[in-house]
């Protein structure tokens, strides 16, 4: 447990220090919110309709792209080898590090969602929903992202396959997501539902993500 | 405790790096690694701590209750450093002791900036170091926590004179307790070892 | 210019200068808040509101000045090698996001009353937008590369990119306006400019060039004893 919370506690410090984290996926999330209005139009109206699919889509693809800062600094300079060499399984490992970035990116996203739904004229009653909706579906999106990181860390040309590879997995994230956020005015009872589905996919991914992302590791070393 | 390979074979790229390979090592025992670049050292000493799997053969732990891996029992210190630049030299020691399982992590680190008198840096940022200063900072990792097995790939490399000679130090102190000790060196270490493999013999 | 060139001459210079600047500051800032919260008039159609126009318009201009102040730096860093260019070109950038940042607040603020909701995306305010985005871009290139030699160069060359893009986004995001008729016509700058209005503008347009002035000399200040207290630590350590 102590060598659990060491890790996560190294990385969140490390992210604090180095910057690069919550700032660039903020950017980014930024830079797509201005796309939309300039692909689409400024149609109020249409923005408030598209706005709770637009922001997940939106925190979907902040997530995925910063996956690779999780495992590649750590295989870059010789520090995920000795990971492997250490008393705590590779599962673990790579729980601590989905942790760190959803900490680091995937939560700060959730929390300033509302606020940058501003920027769509979201409706304000579906604040308090995305906010609880993204929180929940963040750590999914983050413990996913990890097997994408897992798979290419080491890889060359790593870029797009991680989007290939985690973007159908975060397609049961995204509907429940978006039918947690927004659903309730179709259909009443939809956002207590979709949230709890929503949970059971992150605690689903809390168990297989890990699992999966330390095979991968410890094929990538040997 | 005594460690033993059996028949090891290895394979890198579909090339078969060496064969049948096989040896003891006991406590208090050094087994030095010698031979061109390519013809294995590394690879052997990864398959020693558990990166990768050799193409046929098996290591085994002779000795000992628990079951941790040869790879848990061991200090592997690499060409790469394994340190954070964005921390500063005590704190990237302080992970590692914490990650090694060290029961009391000050005290580690004590050791550890005292093996290649770094107490002076303590507090500075690691990415303010030299790179003998990183290499010696990556080694002190061997002081953090106590394990039986050190297997050291060029070790000496970017050190100066007097670090060598710290290094050697710790390693026949290392053996003197009891430890085992695999080393790969281009130069000498300034330690007698009890076996040498010369891994270009034999492909 | 080269005398000024030095740091530890620029370092005495601006010391001397900073005292005057920053009273400089206040009293413009004293003198516009005034004519702006108390003397201007009403507007017949805003009412009150209007009188965010004068923390909103030179903000947007300072968004501006600060990016065009980032550009000629790195231009002058990149070709003269002037070493106290790349300094000045990294400083300006968190000044000019904020001022960009408060425009685009303020603009919403202003505009809320008008619209019913918080935010539109009107031709200003989206390359505004934008402009901030150019911003958090340049200020992360800092922050990424960790050589600063390197990272002035490649930030220099990003800021001029960006600063030839800004007509060319301006342009286009103007024409994208065009396209969509809003449904209620809106001008950020009021009806047209009036005396009465026009003074208490200009004076806060000064207020807040000094105060980027000033913020400006001492994030420079910092950032060289930044690096004078990483060159002795890198002494220390290294010996």
């Amino acid at each position: 447990m102590k060598i659990f919370l060491a890790l996560i506690a190294r990385d969140l410090t490390l992210a604090i220090r180095q910057g690069g984290g919550v700032g660039m996926a903020l950017g980014f999330f930024l830079a797509v919110m201005v796309l939309l209005p300039l692909g689409i139009g400024p149609d109020l109206k249409l923005l408030q309709r598209i706005a709770p699919g637009a922001l997940w889509i939106t925190l979907l693809l902040s997530v995925l792209l910063s996956a690779d800062r999780i495992f590649q600094p750590d295989d870059d300079d010789g520090s995920l080898e000795l990971f492997s060499l250490g008393l705590m399984p590779m599962e673990l490992v790579a729980l601590a590090k989905a942790i760190a970035h959803w900490i680091t990116t995937g939560l700060p996203l959730a929390i300033a969602a509302p606020a940058l739904g501003v920027l769509l004229n979201l409706d304000s009653s579906l604040f308090l929903p995305l906010l609880a909706a993204m929180g929940l579906g963040s750590m999914a999106l983050s413990l996913l992202a990890t097997i994408g990181a897992a798979v290419t860390v080491g890889l060359k040309r790593g870029g797009l396959i991680v989007s290939l590879l985690i973007l159908p997995l975060y397609v049961p994230v995204l509907i429940f997501g978006v039918a947690a956020t927004a659903g309730q005015n179709a259909m009443p009872g939809v956002f207590g539902s979709s949230l709890l589905i929503l949970l059971a996919i992150a605690l689903a991914c809390l168990v297989l993500a890990p699992a999966a992302s330390a095979a991968l590791l410890r094929a990538h070393m040997k | 405790m005594r460690l033993i390979a059996d028949k090891i074979d290895c394979e890198r790229g579909g090339r078969r790096v060496f064969s049948d390979l096989s040896f003891t090592l006991g406590s208090g025992e050094g087994l030095l690694l010698t031979g061109a670049n390519g013809s294995g050292k590394t690879s052997l000493l990864r398959l020693i701590a558990g990166l990768g799997d050799p193409a046929g053969g098996t290591f085994s732990i002779d000795g000992m209750d628990d079951d941790l891996a040869i790879g848990q029992r061991s200090h592997y210190v690499a060409h790469r450093n394994a340190l954070k630049t964005a921390l500063s030299v005590e704190e990237n020691l302080a992970f590692w002791a914490k990650f090694m399982g060290a029961s009391d992590v000050a005290a580690g680190i004590e050791r550890g900036l005292g093996l290649f008198n770094l107490d002076h840096l303590a507090s500075y940022s690691a990415g303010l170091l030299s790179q003998g200063q990183a290499r010696r900072l990556a080694l002190s990792r061997l002081e953090l926590v106590a394990r039986p097995i050190w297997l050291l790939d060029e070790p000496s490399v970017g050190l100066d004179e007097a670090s060598c000679k710290q290094l050697a130090a710790a390693m026949n102190s290392h053996m003197d307790k009891g430890g085992l000790l695999i080393a790969t060196t281009h130069t000498g270490l300034g330690v007698s070892f009890t076996k040498t493999i010369d891994m270009s013999e034999g492909a | 210019m080269q005398k000024y060139a030095n740091p530890t001459r620029f370092y005495a210079l601006s010391g001397k200068v900073l005292p005057w600047l920053a009273a400089a500051t206040l009293l413009a800032f004293a003198v516009g808040l005034y004519l702006a919260l108390v003397k201007a008039p009403q507007d017949y159609q805003q009412g009150e509101t209007v009188r965010i126009m004068f923390v909103h318009v030179p903000a947007a201009w300072m968004a501006m000045f600060c990016y065009s102040t980032i550009a000629l730096a790195s231009a002058i860093g990149l070709v003269w090698r002037h070493p106290l260019a790349d300094v000045a070109a990294k400083c300006a950038a968190p000044i000019g996001a904020s001022f960009t940042f408060l425009a685009l607040v303020t603009g919403s603020l202003w505009g809320k009353p008008m619209w019913g909701t918080w935010w539109v995306w009107d031709a200003r305010l989206t390359s505004v937008f934008v402009l901030f985005l150019l911003y958090l871009g340049y200020m992360a290139i800092w922050q990424a590369i960790e050589e600063p030699l390197r990272a002035a160069r490649v930030a220099a060359i990003v800021a001029l990119v960006g600063f030839v893009n800004v007509p060319i986004i301006k342009f286009s995001v103007d024409w994208w306006n065009s396209l969509h008729q809003p449904a209620s016509v809106l001008r950020m700058d009021g009806p047209a400019i009036h005396m009465d209005l026009l003074a208490p503008l200009l004076v806060m347009g000064l207020a807040y060039t000094l105060l980027f002035f000033t913020l400006h000399l001492i994030a420079i200040r910092s950032e060289i004893t930044r690096r004078r207290i990483r060159v002795i630590e890198l002494a220390e350590v290294q010996g």
